[in-house]
């Protein structure tokens, strides 16, 4: 590359952060360069060749080992924000390492079984070459519009662990991004985490991109959902997030809300979807028209609503209801198995 | 910028090479005369410079050498040999699959991932797999055919 930098290899956690510590703090005279995460690579290596990126600092993070891996952990060292006990719902926290690639949210069981809509997401993510490097905090760090992780995160009400030589703290992922590739992340900061409560077993999430073709396309716009119901389809939660058509992935909090408490017919179903288009904010660009993406935005939110609901009922009813039919008692063998 | 020593272990042979830190692994391994990772777009659009790493198949344009330092690489000359090729280099051959040859190279790593992970690929998990790999010859089609006959004979 023309590009010129300096490249800082850390072999520990202790050690990187360190190096992304002020310089001040660390008694050097020259304060004014901030050293550069890269992961990766996938973002960063285009934009250094194109001229976006000039840092004089990258500090390479793809070796460190304690960022890798996906666990469920049920008491969380701390607790929550605001003083709560760990374990929300009984259920306990997901937490991937900030620097999981995306082939490993595919593969991953946990994933599968309690965060449906991020596994379709990453199997619709860019390319399998890709997905090898690509990492979960690289795509939510880049804060693109069309950051695919994004809308499922926040159906899944998850939060970015941010990490510096000073301490730790937890930002959910709507607020951590900010603007297009702006997030609140300081510089002496790493995302070391991402971690979300485990969805109840009466819930389901999904997620949907209408890109330009089959494979390897950018989001022309993306849906995510998470509905938590009973048998009767009475909803106790409902998430609805989107992507591409707002400067950052956003929640469609007027169609959650038309949902929530709600029993959940298809003309209720109809009307949230209205609300989720009417929430976008989209641009024309060369993926797509404003017009089109609205539209489809609501097209996508109602078939996606449709589907996570029946999927919703059909479990409650295994647990809670009676007399399921022989199509429900085989799909709720699967679901049994979720539950473990 | 200062250079560095990093190994790296190239189809079963090590090398240590002085590299500079804004090399890619792409221009690393070319220079050590592995000229069958091809140099197509250098920014992950097309597949053409595909490696394994680690057993992974890569871009290798989207990897610094130094992120690469120790690893182990195999590139589709480590497939195999002219005298003893690779069963996906030979389906490649009989089925009309190469015509410029460009994208062959990364076609191949990529195939072979797929195949170590599903010995019996589907039409569409095969057109998935290679989803990072462009072709502006042969239209695919002889492309898909070569990995569903390498996986055939495999098989046998
Ligand atoms: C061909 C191609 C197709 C793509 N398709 C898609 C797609 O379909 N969907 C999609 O969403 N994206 C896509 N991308 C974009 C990219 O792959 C993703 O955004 C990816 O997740 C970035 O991760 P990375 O590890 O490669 O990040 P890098 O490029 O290494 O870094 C990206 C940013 O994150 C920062 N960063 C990395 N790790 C950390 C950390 N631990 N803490 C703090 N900051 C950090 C870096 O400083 C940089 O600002 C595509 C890219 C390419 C080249
Ligand atoms: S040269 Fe690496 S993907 Fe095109
Ligand atoms: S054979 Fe020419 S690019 Fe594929």
């Amino acid at each position: 590359m023309q590009v010129e930098f300096e490249l800082l290899m850390p072999k520990t956690l202790s050690e990187a952060l360190t190096m992304l510590a002020p310089a001040a703090e660390r008694g050097l005279a020259d304060s004014s360069t901030p050293v550069m995460p890269i992961a990766g690579g996938t973002n960063v290596i285009p934009d250094l060749r194109d001229g976006r990126l000039r840092p004089a600092v990258l500090m390479d993070v793809s070796a460190l080992d304690v960022l890798r891996g996906i666990r469920r952990e049920n008491d969380l060292p701390g607790g929550l924000p605001g003083g709560l006990p760990g374990g929300r719902h009984g259920g306990g926290f997901i937490i991937i390492g900030g620097g999981t690639t995306i082939a490993t949210l595919l593969t991953d069981p946990l994933i599968a079984q309690h965060a449906a809509a991020l596994r379709q997401a990453a199997a619709v993510f860019a390319n399998p070459l890709v997905r090898n490097r690509a990492t979960v905090a690289g795509n939510l760090a880049d804060a693109s519009p069309a950051a695919d992780t994004a809308p499922p995160l926040l159906v899944l009400d998850a939060e970015v662990e941010l990490t510096s030589r000073s301490g730790t703290r937890w930002a959910p992922v709507e607020a951590f991004m900010v603007g297009v590739r702006k997030t609140v992340r300081r510089p002496a900061e790493l995302i070391t985490a991402i971690r979300f409560p485990v969805p109840p077993a009466n819930s389901a999430s999904a997620f949907h991109k209408v890109g330009l073709r089959k494979a390897d396309a950018i989001s022309v716009l993306s849906v995510a959902v998470l509905v938590e119901c009973d048998a009767d389809g009475l909803c106790h939660k409902a998430r609805i997030a989107l992507g591409s058509v707002a400067p950052t992935p956003i929640r469609a909090r007027a169609a959650e809300d038309r949902l929530q408490g709600q029993v959940l017919t298809p003309a209720l179903i109809e009307a949230a979807a209205r609300l989720a288009a009417e929430a976008a904010r989209p641009i024309d660009d060369l993926r797509g028209s404003a017009v089109y993406r609205q539209r489809v935005v609501g097209v996508v939110t109602r078939r996606l609503l449709t589907a996570v609901v029946d999927q919703a009922r059909k479990v409650s009813s295994q647990f809670f209801g009676e007399s399921p039919t022989p199509e429900e008692q085989s799909h709720a063998t699967q679901s049994h198995h979720t539950q473990s | 910028m200062q250079p560095k020593v990093i190994t790296l272990k190239v189809n079963g042979r090590r090398h240590a090479v002085a590299s500079m830190p804004n090399v890619t692994l792409l221009y690393a391994l070319r220079d050590l005369g592995y000229t069958d990772v091809k140099n197509g777009c250098e920014k992950g659009d097309c597949g053409a410079c595909a490696v394994l790493l680690n057993g992974k198949a890569v871009n290798s344009c989207l990897v610094l050498a130094w992120q690469a330092d120790g690893a182990e690489i195999v590139t589709n000359a480590g497939l195999g040999t002219l005298d003893r090729p690779h069963p996906l280099q030979a389906a490649f051959a009989d089925t009309g699959a190469i015509q410029c040859g460009y994208c062959t190279p990364g076609m191949l790593i990529s195939a072979k991932a797929l195949l170590d992970a599903t010995p019996h690929p589907s039409d569409g998990e095969i057109r998935e797999a290679l989803s990072g790999n462009l072709c502006r010859c042969t239209g695919y089609d002889h492309i898909i055919e070569a990995v569903q006959l390498a996986a055939e004979r495999m098989g046998e």
